[in-house]
């Protein structure tokens, strides 16, 4: 046995506790062996396909291949008009199509210079911070399954049944909402909406820190998860990491808050990073750990909308939305904080269309899988699916 | 469109993109164009190309500037000035705080923007995604392969001209 530092792999992981994973016997010569993970393997979420060249256990490198889900969401935008491209926006990234259709709307919005009634905005916030519950909750439960725990996921999928249930009720669909409209929502909340919605925020508080409980303090999630797929600050901006996975990183970047749109200014809450106690800040249970804190800071906004939202008799929020949405000429770049990061749309309007010139959908999952090269360097085979699990990627919205 | 924005006084956003395009314009002089000024996305475009590595890493690493994160980078067709094109959201993460878009053209022709992949590594997947779908080269980036398409599909699908091609591996492409 020889020491790690002059094995035959400079990028052979040592732990910060300095506890070396893999050891290398020098006389063994090894070959390189190329092994395919996915596009049908149910640890990549969809279908993602990780070609990885692989010397025994150890992964040398894993070169991410995309497109399998690509259905030319860019090349449709610019065939139909502004509203039609909604329902497009909301086959994104399918687990939380409302914070997709706020996005997108916040950035046609800001093209037409139009304000926007407060209730909606209420409206809008409540129903992305449901949504943005019910996708931690499949990222999470996923995740326990990814490591072989079986139980978080029915846990989860459990209460997230309740949020969809809840917004069905407000939009009709269950995950395919086209709710928010550029200038407002669809439908008002329905008679007795609000007194629902607080009652599963009281219903919810205890459910997460059981989950809390259940996954993350256990002993052998956090073995799996401590230390795997670590990324420093710095260069997780230079990946142009955001959301979960730059806090995960701990960089306090929060578009909610510091790029603030709608009412988010006017609300209470905190950005959620990692205080490096629990676990190594930037490796796969920071990004763990800071989306189990975001949904006690979603039910927070939650509860402050219901109590803030200005109620109107025979309010109709289809008010604001323009007869005829042509936004004059120019050039915008629209962005939200969606549960897996920074969601941003880069629109181009010639001004006497009432189609886009150029949409481009900046996904948040497409620039975090990204890294995945760095990230998978020198990991074994297990440790890849956990560092795959807490990307959280939805290859609807990789692909588009 | 000009009176509604002239009227309008300017936002702090776009009052930070003109003080950091002056230190940028000071450097480089005329090989970036005027700042427009426009309160949606204020954007300078970098007018000789072959410079547009160096005044990236200039924009990362001064001092002044540090826009350290690329938030979005997109191609774009602009067909009347037979021209390709990239416009790069940039911002100033936790540091400045201000955010500047910049665009750089080449020929559409057979036409090359250098790359900066080695800048900012967000740009890695975004230029490959940009050459797939426009067909501009990426000059100095290490792997430009089509990233969402098939490797062997034919042209680029996002240019204005694009002609669908008949069939794939012998199946009919749909309409």
């Amino acid at each position: 046995m020889q020491e790690l530092g002059k094995a035959e792999y400079s990028s052979v992981r040592v732990t910060p506790q300095g506890e070396n994973r893999v050891i290398i016997e020098k006389d063994i010569s090894s070959e390189e062996m190329i092994l395919n993970m996915g596009p049908q393997h149910p640890s990549t979420h969809g279908v993602l396909r990780l070609e990885c060249k692989t010397d025994g256990e150890v992964v040398i490198e894993a070169e991410p291949y995309l497109g399998y889900l690509h259905r030319c969401f860019e090349k449709h935008a610019e065939m139909v008009d502004y509203p039609g491209i909604v329902p497009f926006v909301d086959r994104m990234d399918y687990l939380a199509s409302m914070n997709n259709d706020f996005a997108f709307c916040i950035a046609v919005e800001k093209l037409l210079d139009i304000e926007i009634p407060r209730r909606v905005e209420f409206i809008r916030v409540i129903v992305s911070e449901f949504n943005r519950i019910a996708s931690h909750l499949v990222a999470i439960g996923t995740y326990a399954i990814d490591l072989g725990a079986f139980t978080p996921f029915l846990f989860c999928f459990r209460d997230r049944e309740h949020i969809l249930n809840l917004l069905e009720w407000a939009s009709g669909a269950r995950m395919l909402y086209n709710y928010i409209l550029i200038g407002g929502v669809a439908h008002d909340f329905p008679q007795g909406f609000k007194q629902r919605a607080s009652e599963f925020v009281k219903y919810f508080r205890p459910k997460a820190v059981e989950l809390q409980r259940l996954l993350t303090e256990n002993e052998i999630f956090v073995k799996r998860t401590k230390g795997v797929g670590m990324m420093p600050a710095d260069v997780a901006v230079n990946y142009g990491w955001s959301g979960p996975m730059l806090r995960g990183s701990g960089v306090e970047w929060d578009l909610r808050r510091d790029d603030p749109y709608s009412i988010y200014p006017e609300l209470d809450f905190k950005v959620c990073v990692p205080d490096g106690k629990f676990s190594d800040i930037g490796d796969s249970l920071s990004r763990h750990v800071v989306r189990a804190l975001e949904m006690e800071e979603s039910l927070k906004i939650i509860e402050q909308c219901l109590e803030m939202m200005p109620e109107e008799e025979g309010f109709d929020p289809r008010a604001a939305i323009p007869k005829r949405i042509r936004p004059k000429a120019g050039e915008v770049y629209g962005r939200a904080e969606n549960p897996r990061g920074e969601l941003g749309f880069y629109i181009q309007s010639d001004g006497k269309s009432t189609k886009p010139l150029r949409c481009k959908a900046r996904s948040s999952c497409f620039v975090n899988l990204s890294a995945m090269k760095e990230l998978s360097r020198g990991q074994l085979i297990p440790d890849l699916v956990a560092i795959i699990g807490s990307i959280d990627i939805v290859l609807g919205e990789v692909d588009r | 469109m000009e009176d509604t924005q002239e009227n309008k006084p300017q936002s702090a956003e776009v009052i930070a993109a003109k003080a950091a395009w002056q230190i940028i314009r000071e450097k480089f002089g005329d090989a970036v164009s005027e700042l427009d000024e426009n309160a949606f996305m204020p954007f300078f475009e970098v007018l000789k190309t072959e410079r547009w590595r160096e005044i990236a890493l200039f924009m990362r690493d001064d001092a002044r500037l540090r826009f350290n994160y690329m938030a979005c980078l997109s191609g774009v067709d602009y067909p009347e000035e037979e021209k390709l094109g990239i416009v790069c959201n940039l911002e100033s993460l936790g540091e400045h705080g201000h955010k500047i878009a910049v665009k750089v053209k080449c020929y559409r022709d057979k036409g090359i923007i250098p790359s900066v992949m080695k800048v900012w590594k967000t740009a890695d997947w975004h230029e490959r995604e940009a050459f797939d779908m426009y067909g501009m080269r990426f000059g100095g980036h290490d792997d430009l392969r089509r990233i969402l398409c098939p490797e062997d599909w034919e042209g680029y699908p996002l240019r204005k001209d694009y002609q669908v091609q008949e069939t794939y591996h012998g199946i009919k492409v749909p309409d």
